[in-house]
């Protein structure tokens, strides 16, 4: 059973690991917005990949009403 | 009338064997009036119409595909129409937006309206809709839009009204420059978050083992070893993620306010140093583990309940856009654009119809009409002339004004009414949440029962007496209790705003629960704020050349003609202004509307039937327009404006929630009892003709009387005094600078929103009391052990997760923004 002296360190390093890549995560924005992004992924086209390069179509008019 | 005969017809067999048509963009049933059997769609309104129109034209007709069916039961948003000319002003561009990359400007816009991942899709589709924008990202979080524009393309008001177009009205946001800081500090309560998380699974894991083997017998190597352990990973648990909790103790003690820190930072502290000695001594209890657990969920209350405040544009910020930022001078024969707040006093200005005033000041030329909604609140134009006093943020209606300043700058009504808008809003006292203030009480029961605790075991056993108390400190360490609050309010919080209320913090809803006088502002909140054609007394068949005189203009009244009486084919020419009414030539007849005043002046006298009928008027509460053809009065028209549709039954329900209703309004006191006639609600004051600055008074001294108050208002005219109120409250379609005074705002039109606040704010507080109830209970079976020395660390690390559990199910479980659930 001595081996946890051994173990126990080493759990506790992979711990902090994990810690230190969640605090990059983060730092990083990763968890700035946790909504938006699981329904952006459903549109079929990412808009900032568009981008202004997308030629809009014609002018746009305001209603025939 | 024209319906019902429609109705009546026999349709063509098409429309008869189809089922009820349905409008193209928003679902809901057509009426048959407007059912066109020309085209293949139908919509239920023009605004439904016209949004459809953008999107087909813009090829986004995807949206409908990717619309979720749940998300038309909430009727889709209309536009507002609005200008947005305050967005702008330089002073906006400067307090706003942030410069990017490649010239292009970026603000941020809290946007109504946004139902689903389709609504999404279309915001973040808004380039194709307006070219100038470069790219624009919704955080649904935040409700927020970042827009990134080219300013040489287009201004931001155009921008703001391609939004406001598709039916999602934005309003400007502080989120863009908050967010730095704001941003830093979320990021730093997660990772706080996350590490107390680390830590509590990894103690919890050596606690396991520690507690198998107290049954089953572990040599002492490695009790020590999981020991040291606990205590290594639980030092900077505790110190480092639960710093927050001891400076929130330290500022509490410091300030004497009640604060639910203290009792978390006493157990937590008693508790890691009990748990540390006996961890050096080698034997006794250590809670390592109920420590971290502790920090850990009292951080995701923490964390819920900072995600959840709403940041909105400051107030005077808006208030300064409200007025034009430059004048025109008139320097001998030329004019000219400068600043308006370099404007000396005594110089003259000049300006044009249809402009808004930069300064105060005395007419010395000319005369006009005023639109003063506001400042005033007053929904009819005001008629001026040489020797009038003008007031900056007014809106001249007619022809060209000299005015000598008075004022200018800061120094004006207006920069006054923001200024005691900002420093109430500064000198605000904080509100001492429940929870809070049950900690108070707490903190004081713990401390003595420790006390005696501890000198009942020195009698019968010194030896386990510090280890007892540190026992009950950490069992009655307020997990549950700093829990509740913010769970119960951040369930509520998002179920308010899927309602159509938005509360800018918790603590409004913990005000707007208790009984208190609800001050209503009458033009725009209890009315809609716009003028109708309520009554008509001469031939019905003049309609159609009063129509057709008022077709061109922008006067509020010509607007109601407009309204009312829907398109007619007459033809109207040589059409001309005067202050206070209007020529033109409609089908080779001279028609007159106007004032009394204007028709005496025009034709010399006015008929014995129209005066009287100007009286029945004027008593109504209404305003009354004649109208002459042909050099003779021949009807009398009466304006008001109208009652919303809900504002009875919805004052109503608010007097049975034991509400005192008033009603302060800037308009003419008659008026104002008319209204309150219209009503049948016992009110308790209905008061007219209060400036911006009276109605802040009287908000003032009802406080310092004692009283609660809150004041719902839609102008700019109410921000001061909705900024003094216990809460402040603005009704859909309000004035951006009253929005950002209030704390609560109904996104929905109709007054049912204020009433289903207050309804749910009640339901809120009765989870929160609920929860709070439910954790002391937990707190006083803790408490009987820790007394009778049977509580043992197992015991505390299975109380306090299970009255967690407890207490979260019960605030996740409860309904309370809910429209139809009754209590």
């Amino acid at each position: 059973m001595s081996i946890i002296f051994l173990i126990l360190p080493i759990t506790l390093l992979l711990s902090a690991g994990a810690v230190a890549a969640f605090a990059w995560a983060t730092r990083s924005g990763q968890f700035d917005d946790l909504e938006t992004p699981a329904i952006r992924l459903l549109h079929e086209a990412p808009p900032s990949l568009e981008g202004a390069a997308d030629s809009p179509p014609a002018k746009p008019t305001r209603g025939s009403n | 009338m024209a319906a019902a005969v429609a109705i009546g017809l026999p349709t063509p067999t098409r429309a008869s064997l189809e089922p009820e048509p349905r409008c193209a963009h928003c679902d809901s049933p057509v009426s048959a009036v407007r059912v066109d059997l020309r085209s293949e769609r139908q919509f239920c309104c023009d605004g439904c119409h016209s949004v459809y129109a953008i999107l087909h034209d813009a090829g986004l007709e995807g949206y409908y595909a990717q619309r979720e069916p749940a998300a038309l039961e909430r009727k889709t948003a209309q536009p507002s129409r609005r200008k947005f000319e305050e967005l702008d002003e330089p002073s906006f561009r400067d307090s706003h937006c942030q410069p990017r990359a490649n010239g292009a400007l970026t603000t941020s816009f809290f946007v109504e309206g946004v139902h689903c991942s389709a609504c999404v899709w279309l915001l973040e589709r808004l380039p194709r809709v307006a070219p100038a924008v470069v790219e624009a990202r919704y955080d649904l979080t935040r409700s927020a839009l970042q827009v990134s524009w080219d300013p040489t393309k287009a201004r931001l008001s155009e921008v703001a009204r391609a939004l406001d177009s598709l039916g999602y009205t934005p309003h400007p946001s502080h989120e863009a420059n908050s967010s730095a800081e704001q941003r830093k500090g979320d990021r730093a309560l997660l990772l706080r978050l996350g590490i107390a998380g680390a830590a509590a699974g990894n103690v919890m894991l050596m606690a396991l083992a520690l507690y198998s083997g107290e049954f089953s017998g572990m040599a002492e190597e490695y009790t020590a070893l999981f020991r040291w352990a606990s205590l290594a990973i639980a030092t900077p648990a505790v110190f480092w993620t639960g710093n927050v909790f001891f400076r929130g103790g330290l500022a509490a003690l410091r300030t004497r306010t009640p604060h639910m820190d203290l009792p978390v930072s006493l157990g937590l502290l008693a508790g890691y140093l009990g748990s540390a000695v006996n961890t050096l001594r080698g034997h006794g209890e250590i809670y390592f583990d109920s420590l971290c657990t502790l920090t850990f969920l009292l951080l995701v209350g923490r964390y819920l309940q900072r995600t959840h405040q709403r940041h909105s544009a400051k107030a005077s910020d808006l208030l300064h856009a409200l007025a034009p930022a430059t004048a025109r001078l008139v320097d001998g024969e030329a004019l000219r654009e400068v600043p308006a707040h370099s404007v000396t006093v005594g110089s003259i200005v000049e300006i044009g119809a249809e402009e808004r005033v930069a300064v105060d000041g005395v007419i010395t030329l000319g005369s006009s009409a005023l639109d003063t909604s506001l400042l005033t609140g007053e929904s009819f134009p005001e008629e001026v002339t040489v020797g009038d006093r003008v007031h900056a943020g007014t809106t001249n209606l007619a022809s060209k004004l000299r005015v000598r300043v008075e004022s200018a700058g800061r120094e004006t009504r207006l920069g006054r009414l923001l200024e005691s808008v900002e420093s109430t809003q500064r000198e605000r006292a904080p509100i001492v949440r429940l929870a809070d203030r049950v900690a108070g009480y707490f903190v004081v029961a713990i401390v003595t029962i420790a006390a005696f605790t501890l000198l009942l075991w020195w009698q019968l056993d010194a030896s386990h007496a510090i280890d007892h108390t540190v026992a009950l400190l950490v069992v009655t360490c307020p997990c549950a209790l700093g829990m509740a609050t913010p769970l119960a309010v951040s369930a509520a919080l998002r179920a308010a705003a899927r309602n159509g209320i938005l509360f800018k913090g918790g603590e409004f809803i913990e005000e707007l629960a208790r009984p208190g006088t609800i001050v209503f502002d009458k033009t725009g909140t209890l009315t809609e704020g716009r003028l109708e054609l309520v009554s008509w007394s001469g031939d019905e068949a003049l309609k159609a050349f009063a129509r057709a005189a008022e077709a061109n203009s922008g006067h509020p009244i010509a607007r109601a003609f407009q309204r009312s009486l829907g398109a007619t084919p007459l033809r109207s020419s040589s059409c001309r202004e005067y202050p206070g009414g209007v020529r033109a030539q409609v089908e080779g007849k001279d028609v007159l509307i106007g004032s009394r005043a204007f028709l005496t002046d025009q034709l010399g006298s006015v008929p014995a039937f129209a005066l009287r009928q100007l009286q029945t008027e004027a008593q109504a509460g209404r305003t009354p327009v004649l109208i002459a053809i042909d050099g003779e009065v021949r009807a009398v028209a009466g304006f008001a404006d109208t009652v919303r549709a809900d504002a009875a039954k919805s004052l109503k329900r608010l007097a049975e929630l034991g509400f005192q209703l008033e009603v302060l309004s800037g308009d003419d006191q008659r008026v104002v009892d008319s209204v309150v006639q219209h009503l049948g609600v016992p009110v308790a004051l209905a008061r007219g003709g209060a400036s911006p600055e009276a109605k802040h008074a009287l908000i003032t001294l009802r406080r310092s009387n004692g009283q609660r108050v809150f004041m719902v208002g839609d102008g700019v005219n109410d921000a001061a005094a909705m900024a003094a109120a216990n809460v402040g409250i603005a009704v859909h379609g309000g004035a951006e600078a009253c929005l950002s005074a209030a704390d609560v705002f109904t996104t929905r039109p109709g007054l049912d929103a204020i009433a289903l606040a207050a309804l749910g704010a009640r339901r809120t507080m009765r989870v929160i009391r609920t929860g709070i109830t439910l954790s002391l209970a937990y707190n006083l079976v803790g408490i009987a052990l820790a007394v009778s020395g049977h509580l043992d660390p197992l015991w505390a690390a299975v109380l306090m997760p299970l009255s967690s559990i407890t207490v979260v199910t019960a605030a996740l479980r409860a309904r309370t923004f809910n429209p139809r659930k009754q209590p």
